[in-house]
């Protein structure tokens, strides 16, 4: 299994960001984003994902592989631990909760609704979720945002399971998680020029008005 | 050359200048003959009177109403299907004409009817369509407005122009139902009896090109504004990442 | 996609879902009517058909600007979208989720509310059927209008702008229906037109919705 991003270009707003972003990862590696704010780290994310479409280049992977976690849990307030895990485990068809409850140790919270839980718990919550999806390409946004060092480890740990069942895992994130042999990319060098910028508006810039 | 160069926004605004005084002059020439000739040099009709005159401002703008909708509908679906910029401002600009257009063609409808009718505003199906025709044109409009990115903005109002063009013909049909109306029929068609007599028809058909021409001329002039207003909006967008 | 419906349901009818709201505003419609046009039961027989379909047709209005929002706010549209449910799906079952919570329980109300406003004998049981017929209508024609607001922060007035002149054909022929039952005569035509309208929009409407929501997505 693999996922290839080849010469992908990204636009945020009809801003090219980034350009020609080249990677690949197989079974059991991790690759982690880095980069300033703004440099364009969930808009990658989002058009590997398949939430944008790219504005040039490829995203190859195997079908109905990937799971995406974004800023926003996607909690609901109203419902419980337990409904809203088994929602998402009968979108994907899969059936077992369990182990997305002891990666993060949520079992103790199982019936509170999702409104009583504090900020730290609702994010292990929205990362359980990925365990649920039972996909094997595993994308992150700022998954420890508001996660304290205790829960950041837990994190840390279901990641390094995934990746030693043969799961893929795209994380954007500062701090080190201490995954091995995952690889870090900094999207830096890949920001889009301004002679570059926006090809739908291409039309519009020429000269001869 | 194919048709398809004039979507590239400076080809199309190279041959739009060289057009519009041509157009421009002969919306000019065709509305003051057709309307002076209509008003002043044609007899009044042995049963409506001086008030049938009306019909040189009523009839083509009616007309034109309904046939800047389908011009925004052909646009719209070239923007989906070859992503045209050009295309799709060209029925951002043409919307607000449109619905200029159906207000005349409502507001000298219901001046006609009060000496015609009675009253000035009748629920007929014929006047009931124009009405809801100019809501569609008005969530048009509107949705253009709310929308801040240009791309998705023309999406999303090509979708509506789109689903609105179909509904727009079950509620005509889901009109004519309803209420069989006042109306006279068309005033223009080609096997009816009761059409209007030459001596109407020759200047109606001036005004009518007169309307079709002053269409697109200020089709244009506002094309050519929605050009520059993206130019200006990409040139800034630039200007800030550089 | 039943595990979407059954969400949605519950969220709907637990707190803060407003799921009554729209039967309430439905009752207060119906009484403020009276007040406006005089207390003649005879004239307000006469309109009841109509006031129940417009009342009918504005309470369910009220409820559509919240059908995608919460779930663009809280990040699980997003979710949704990459999930294997076809977004054609989730939205025809929201749809559906919106007219069980709102359209239904409007079609079992509106005959109580007929005998608020003197309704004739033979309008209730038409009341009821072209409710039933004509609100599954109301709810997906409202979903594309949700669908096209989704990423404004204040879409709801430009979803009723956008969404009630879709609404034409359906009043019409709804209210056709019932005002034939008061007068005896023959209605199946409206209510073959009725029904036409609702299977239609709701075979064509998800596709356009969906489209809609991917665009407000990139």
């Amino acid at each position: 299994m693999e996922l290839r991003v080849t010469d992908l270009s990204c636009r945020r707003g009809g801003i090219l960001v980034l350009k020609g972003v080249n990677f690949a990862l197989r079974s059991g590696q991790a690759l982690v984003l880095r980069g300033p704010n703004g440099v364009g780290k969930t808009t990658l994310l989002r058009t590997i994902a398949g939430l944008q479409p790219a504005a040039s280049g490829d995203v190859t992977s195997p079908d109905d592989a990937i799971a995406y976690a974004g800023h926003a849990d996607g909690l609901k307030a109203a419902l419980t631990v337990r409904d809203n895990l088994n929602f998402w485990a009968s979108a994907y068809g899969t059936k077992d909760i369990t182990p997305a409850l002891q990666a993060f140790d949520l079992a103790p919270l199982l019936d509170r609704q999702a409104q009583d839980l504090s900020a730290g718990q609702k994010r292990r919550l929205g990362l359980a979720r990925m365990v649920v999806t039972g996909r094997s390409i595993w994308i992150f946004d700022e998954p420890t945002v508001s996660l304290d060092t205790h829960n950041t480890q837990l994190f840390a740990d279901m990641v390094r399971k995934h990746l030693t069942n043969g799961g893929i895992a795209l994380l954007a994130t500062h701090i080190n998680l201490g995954l091995p042999d995952a690889e870090s990319l900094d999207l830096s060098s890949f920001r889009a020029l301004a002679e570059s910028q926006a090809e739908t508006d291409d039309a519009f810039l020429a000269e001869g008005f | 050359m194919s048709i398809w160069e004039y979507a590239n926004p400076v080809r199309f605004m190279r041959t739009s200048a060289v057009l519009l005084p041509w157009v421009s002059v002969g919306a000019a020439l065709c509305l003051s003959v057709g309307l002076i000739w209509g008003f002043f040099f044609t007899p009044d009709d042995y049963r409506q009177g001086s008030t049938v005159k009306i019909i040189y401002l009523h009839v083509p703008s009616a007309m034109m109403a309904i046939n800047i909708w389908a011009m925004m509908l052909v646009t719209s679906l070239i923007w989906v299907i070859r992503r045209h910029h050009v295309s799709v401002l060209a029925a951002k600009a043409a919307a607000p004409i449109g619905a200029i257009m159906t207000m005349i063609a409502l507001a000298t409808g219901a001046i006609w009817g009060q000496p015609m009718w009675g009253t000035w505003w009748e629920w007929d199906p014929r006047l009931t369509a124009f009405l809801i025709l100019f809501l569609f044109y008005l969530g048009y409009i509107a949705l253009w407005a709310a929308l801040e990115n240009p791309d998705t903005a023309a999406d999303l109002t090509s979708i509506v122009c789109l689903v609105g063009s179909v509904f727009a013909v079950i509620s005509r049909y889901a009109i004519n139902f309803w209420n069989q109306g006042l109306h006279q029929g068309a005033s223009l068609s080609l096997d009816a009896e009761e059409n209007v007599s030459d001596v109407f028809w020759q200047p109606l058909v001036l005004c009518i090109v007169g309307f079709i021409l002053l269409f697109v001329a200020l089709l244009l002039v506002r094309t050519r504004t929605e050009i520059r207003a993206r130019r200006l909006m990409a040139l800034k967008l630039r200007e800030r990442t550089a | 996609m039943r595990a979407l419906l059954r969400r949605d349901l519950a969220l709907a009818v637990r707190a803060g879902g407003g799921f009554g709201l729209s039967l309430a505003f439905f009752l207060i419609l119906v009484t403020l009517v009276p007040f406006g046009v005089g207390p003649q039961s005879e004239l307000l027989g006469r309109i009841a058909p109509g006031i129940l379909w417009v009342g009918a047709l504005l309470a369910c209005l009220l409820s559509l600007d919240r059908l995608f929002q919460l779930d663009w706010e809280d990040g699980s549209l997003d979710l949704l979208a990459v999930s294997p449910l076809p977004m054609e799906g989730v939205v025809a079952t929201k749809a559906l989720a919106h007219w069980l919570t709102t359209g239904l329980p409007l079609t079992i109300a509106a005959p109580l509310f007929g005998v608020l406003l003197n309704l004739p004998i033979p309008g209730y049981l038409w009341l009821f059927l072209s409710l039933l017929i004509g609100t599954p209508a109301l709810s997906v024609i409202g979903s594309f209008g949700a669908a096209l607001t989704v990423g404004l922060k204040r879409g709801g007035l430009l979803l009723s702008l956008l969404v009630l002149p879709l609404y034409v054909p359906t009043l019409i022929f709804g209210a056709e229906v019932v005002r034939r039952a008061v007068d005896g005569m023959t209605l199946l035509t409206s209510l073959a037109m009725l029904g036409g309208i609702t299977m239609a929009a709701w075979a064509l409407l998800p596709f356009a919705a969906a489209a809609a929501i991917r665009i407000n997505l990139r």
